[in-house]
């Protein structure tokens, strides 16, 4: 901190720096540098000539975004180097009526900058304090109004406010309960279960396990899901129970989540990411690896879903499926565990 | 010096008959392969066996029953020759982790020859006939959808392509057109699955194709698409040249005037 003197006549005074009454150290001001505009005429008028210059194209602006209104058609398209091709009227518009505001605000600047005069000033302030005298006088006020209140002898209104007083937030605390209620088995569970025909994304057709090449790969929901009929419940459920398909060789098959899950090299694993949900189906068939496109993890469905990259820490849940008479592919059972992204009370 | 002593146009002259008469002899011998390709598809199968020999079997094997540089062709069907050889994706122009699309090295008649050969080696897709890429009555909004449930994950929303694992990538799909998207699709070329017929119907891939020509013939309208690869490319865009704008703007209001 420098030791230094007030720079103006503060009415507090200041010494050595500090000012009297709030304790903070006052800093000089540089010495006022005049501008060029300040002492040669001539560019003080080229000054006010380059801000009238910009007012006045903002005032062109405008009227020529008038012009581009009404004259420049509304389905012309033009093709501009870099910025590729847009409508003309839109580019015209949008060009003019910015370039108005623009200049206003340019033109505002640089007189404000150039003309306006610009001598550094100290905006006096006195401290925040009150006097001591208001001090005594509100202290006292107070003091006899609690006195006169009788909040100290009259024990049991002052009882019963700091009652009334402690259980007014509750509510507040109450209406928590409407962030619930909790999920119960409802993050653990999806609508698949035994005998649930695989069902195409979109087309919602069955699947005939022989109809699936070698290297395919299919999105599939549960045929179930058709049955729900509220559109929130069906997204929920959609969110969860959706599915890809795939089929290899099952000599390339070097592990599954349990035995005879696939049919005949039909591997069928949640869509759900593990890590944080996003829908995973980018299937590379020469690898087999499965990758999920929010942040590359990578699960490899020859060998257990199991995660050979990226932050998901759990391997694909898998779907035991088989055929029905038909030749059509059935889940066998439910996914035994849950599929999607961890939760807290999964342990 | 011994060139110096004939006429000046002697030259010109030598050239333009040698150019003019392997010309007319080319143009002979088109006219006379051409119907032949078609009416006997012995001799194709022939020519494409040949050329089969020549050109492929070194990584694919003598019978293309693949070897360890390149994959069995046994069943691929002609749809996937056509794809690969027909944009230039085989033969590869270098071993890595995909093969790139390049001016092809065969031209359409050979190509058609190397998939007739490659066609009689196993079952597999063929190439789809223009009953099958006719888009006329297909459904765009299924084909959306169709396009968003089975594509979009490699391929982008917009068609533009996107990256895989391990330096792959799936390419843009926005110079492609029916019958390679067709192909593509029925034949699953290097890391893309297959989406079979049996599987993804005919009329399905109606929709999907129809779909990705709209999105192709769909320009961006506001220009300056930045790719159409959404907020990633648009998101580094505002944060560098917008805020980069600001900047400058907010230095230059606060610097003092001279």
């Amino acid at each position: 901190m420098n030791e230094l003197e007030h720079p103006t006549g503060d009415p507090y005074g200041a010494k050595d720096g500090k000012d009297l009454i709030s304790g903070i150290t006052v800093f000089p001001m540089e010495p006022h540098v005049p501008r060029k505009s300040d002492i040669d005429p001539k560019a003080a008028i080229r000054a006010e000539r380059q801000v009238a210059t910009m007012f006045g194209l903002s005032s062109l602006m405008i009227l020529l975004f008038i012009v581009a209104y009404i004259k420049v058609p509304a389905d012309l398209l033009i093709t501009i180097p870099v910025i590729g091709t847009l409508n003309a009227n839109h580019l015209a518009i949008g060009f003019t009526f910015g370039m108005a505001i623009l200049l206003i605000g340019l033109g505002a600047i640089h007189w404000a900058k150039k003309l306006m005069p610009d001598e550094e000033v100290i905006q006096e302030r006195h401290a925040l304090t009150s006097t001591n005298e208001e001090r005594v006088a509100v202290q006292s006020s107070l003091q006899r109004g609690a006195a006169e209140s009788g909040f100290k002898e009259r024990k049991i209104i002052r009882r019963s406010l700091l009652g009334a007083l402690a259980l007014f937030p509750v509510p507040l605390i109450v209406l928590l309960r409407d962030l619930g209620p909790l999920p119960g088995t409802r993050l653990r569970e999806t609508i698949w279960d035994e005998g649930i025909h695989l069902v195409t994304d979109a087309t919602y057709k069955k699947i005939k396990a022989s109809d699936i090449p070698l290297g395919g790969l299919i999105n599939a929901v549960p045929e179930n899901l058709l049955e729900i009929e509220h559109e929130e419940e069906t997204l929920n459920q959609r969110g969860k129970a959706s599915i890809i398909i795939v089929r290899m060789d099952p000599a390339d098959i070097v592990s599954q989540q349990g035995e005879a899950w696939d049919y005949q090299g039909v591997l069928a694993f949640s869509k759900i990411c593990t890590h944080l949900g996003c829908p995973t189906s980018l299937y590379q068939q020469r690898t087999h690896h499965l990758l999920c496109p929010c942040h590359q993890s990578t699960f490899d469905l020859s060998d257990s879903g199991n995660v050979v990259f990226g932050p998901a820490a759990r391997r694909m849940p898998q779907l035991a499926i088989t055929v029905d008479a038909e030749g059509y592919l059935v889940a066998q059972s439910g996914f035994n565990e849950p599929v999607g992204p961890s939760f807290w009370e999964r342990g | 010096m011994a060139l110096s002593k004939r006429h000046p146009a002697a030259l010109f002259a030598v050239l333009a008959v040698a150019l003019g008469t392997t010309g007319a002899a080319y143009a002979a011998v088109n006219a006379q392969t051409a119907p032949k390709v078609v009416a006997k598809t012995e001799t194709q199968v022939e020519q494409g066996k040949q050329l089969f020999l020549e050109g492929c079997s070194s990584c694919h094997g003598l019978a293309a029953q693949g070897a360890s540089d390149g994959p069995s062709l046994l069943g691929v069907g002609a749809a996937s020759v056509d794809f690969q050889v027909g944009t230039g994706r085989m033969p590869l122009a270098a071993p890595g982790v995909q093969a790139m699309p390049k001016m092809p090295s065969y031209n359409e008649e050979e190509t058609a020859a190397l998939a007739a050969y490659i066609a009689t080696l196993g079952a597999g897709p063929g190439i789809p006939t223009a009953e099958m890429l006719d888009t006329t009555n297909a459904e765009l909004a299924l084909g959306g959808e169709l396009f968003r449930t089975n594509c979009a994950q490699c391929h982008g929303a917009s068609g533009v392509g996107g990256a895989l694992s391990e330096g792959r990538k799936a390419p843009s799909l926005m110079d492609s057109n029916a019958k390679r998207l067709y192909e593509a699709m029925v034949s699953g070329p290097q890391s893309m699955p297959v989406f079979a017929d049996s599987t993804l119907s005919v009329e399905d891939k109606k929709n999907i194709i129809a779909y990705v020509t709209e999105l192709q013939a769909n320009k961006s309208p506001g220009g300056f698409s930045l790719g159409r690869q959404g907020p990633v490319t648009e998101g580094l865009f505002i944060f560098i040249v917008g805020l980069g704008v600001l900047i400058v703007a907010a230095v230059w209001i606060g610097a003092k005037a001279k």
